[in-house]
């Protein structure tokens, strides 16, 4: 029978164990909030702009769209954005992540990877330290964006990763992140950010408005389209974020009703080892007894 | 005339007013009510708005596009000062 003070001693330890899980959680819900409201605030922004492109590119011939960032040619030079997360304990948020990125170099992009010819720039610290330790080839690690998460910030590296498209250091660029479904559920998704493919959404032929277009349309479409690209990079880092600590939240809510399934498991046997060491005390004074009869 | 300026962090400013002078890249120009629908990327510069009450409100933008159309106002920009 295992020794009451040892049980006694785990019972503490996984009760404060279970203090700690459940803390997290908390953290990790009221971030998701917070994380979830900036989203919704993204919202009107992107949904305006991307309502103005779409009206604009369907009174506009194909060629005139044609823009520096719809460069397309056979994929030889990769660049690809990991985004997971800076801390652990979300389950297996980071790893999925860390899965794709393997099967995109061993699979769609294997010849540009054994040219060495696929970079990889990494946000999130966990992604990075994982990428490392593959010897891939990192260009540049963002983990302190995640600290603070703000337009400006995500806008600033965005435009360094469309610079570099645009000079022709990649001739492709992919996203790979976790797409927020709820707070169990996180998608892996694999976006293409560069180039740009047509916007082919068709809006419901909006009411028709004669607007005067100041410069002209085309000038229009080519200064929004980076805008949009923006904040479709933003948007992956958001979801990213929000998938994060909807992963941690469900972890460690996991995490803590394990520990009381383990608590109680532990306290009915430090009872039963209680029980058999009274009734062993017990023998003993009775059989102590009966001798000196 | 109602106008909302927003910046993809949150909405900076949205209510009834009774002019606003934009930065167009053509030049800035004003909007007062009953402006002809017009679509125009802004560069960086301060924009004016008249409020209802005649007061004056000042944001420095850093370049956008806005939207005209039925006396309602978008002005979309990355970042106000």
């Amino acid at each position: 029978m295992a020794n009451l003070k040892a049980i006694r001693l785990r019972i503490t330890s996984v009760r404060s164990t279970r203090q700690i899980t459940s803390a997290m959680k908390m953290v990790a819900a009221a971030k998701l909030r917070k994380a979830q409201d900036k989203i919704v605030r993204l919202r009107p922004y992107a949904g305006k702009l991307h309502e103005i492109l779409v009206h604009l590119t369907q009174s506009l011939a194909d060629a005139d769209i044609k823009n520096i960032y719809s460069r397309q040619e056979s994929p030889e030079k990769i660049l690809i954005v990991a985004i997971t997360s800076n801390r652990g304990l979300c389950g297996a948020f980071n790893s999925n992540v860390v899965k794709e990125v393997k099967r995109l170099i061993t699979e769609t992009y294997h010849e540009q990877y054994k040219n060495g010819n696929v970079e990889f720039l990494a946000i999130g610290k966990k992604g990075y330290d994982s990428l490392r330790k593959m010897k891939l080839n990192i260009i540049s690690e963002n983990n302190e964006l995640l600290n603070d998460l703000t337009f400006e910030k995500v806008s600033a590296l965005a435009e360094n990763v469309m610079n570099a498209f645009v000079s022709g250091d990649y001739d492709r660029v992919e996203l790979v992140y976790n797409h927020f479904k709820n707070a169990a559920i996180q998608q892996l998704t694999t976006e293409v950010f560069l180039p740009v493919e047509t916007i082919s959404e068709e809006g419901k032929a909006a009411a028709h408005v004669d607007y005067i277009y100041e410069p002209d349309k085309k000038s229009i479409v080519r200064e929004l389209i980076p805008k949009s690209l923006k904040i479709q990079f933003y948007k992956a880092v958001l979801d990213s974020f929000v998938a994060e600590n909807g992963a941690r939240m469900t972890a460690m809510h996991k995490a803590t009703d394990n520990a009381t399934e383990m608590i109680r498991d532990l306290t009915l046997q430090y009872n039963k080892a209680r029980q058999a060491a009274i009734t062993g005390q017990i023998l003993e004074v009775v059989s102590g007894a009966e001798a000196l009869k | 005339m109602k106008i909302e300026i927003i910046t993809p962090d949150h909405t900076i400013y949205e209510g009834e007013i009774k002019s606003v002078r934009v930065p167009g890249r053509k030049g800035s120009f004003q909007v007062l009510k009953d402006h002809a629908p017009i679509i125009s990327t802004l560069d960086p510069g301060p924009v004016y708005i008249v409020e209802q009450d005649n007061r004056e409100v000042t944001y420095n933008i850093d370049g956008g596009v806005i939207e005209v159309r039925a006396n309602r106002i978008i002005l979309l920009t990355e970042s106000v000062k």
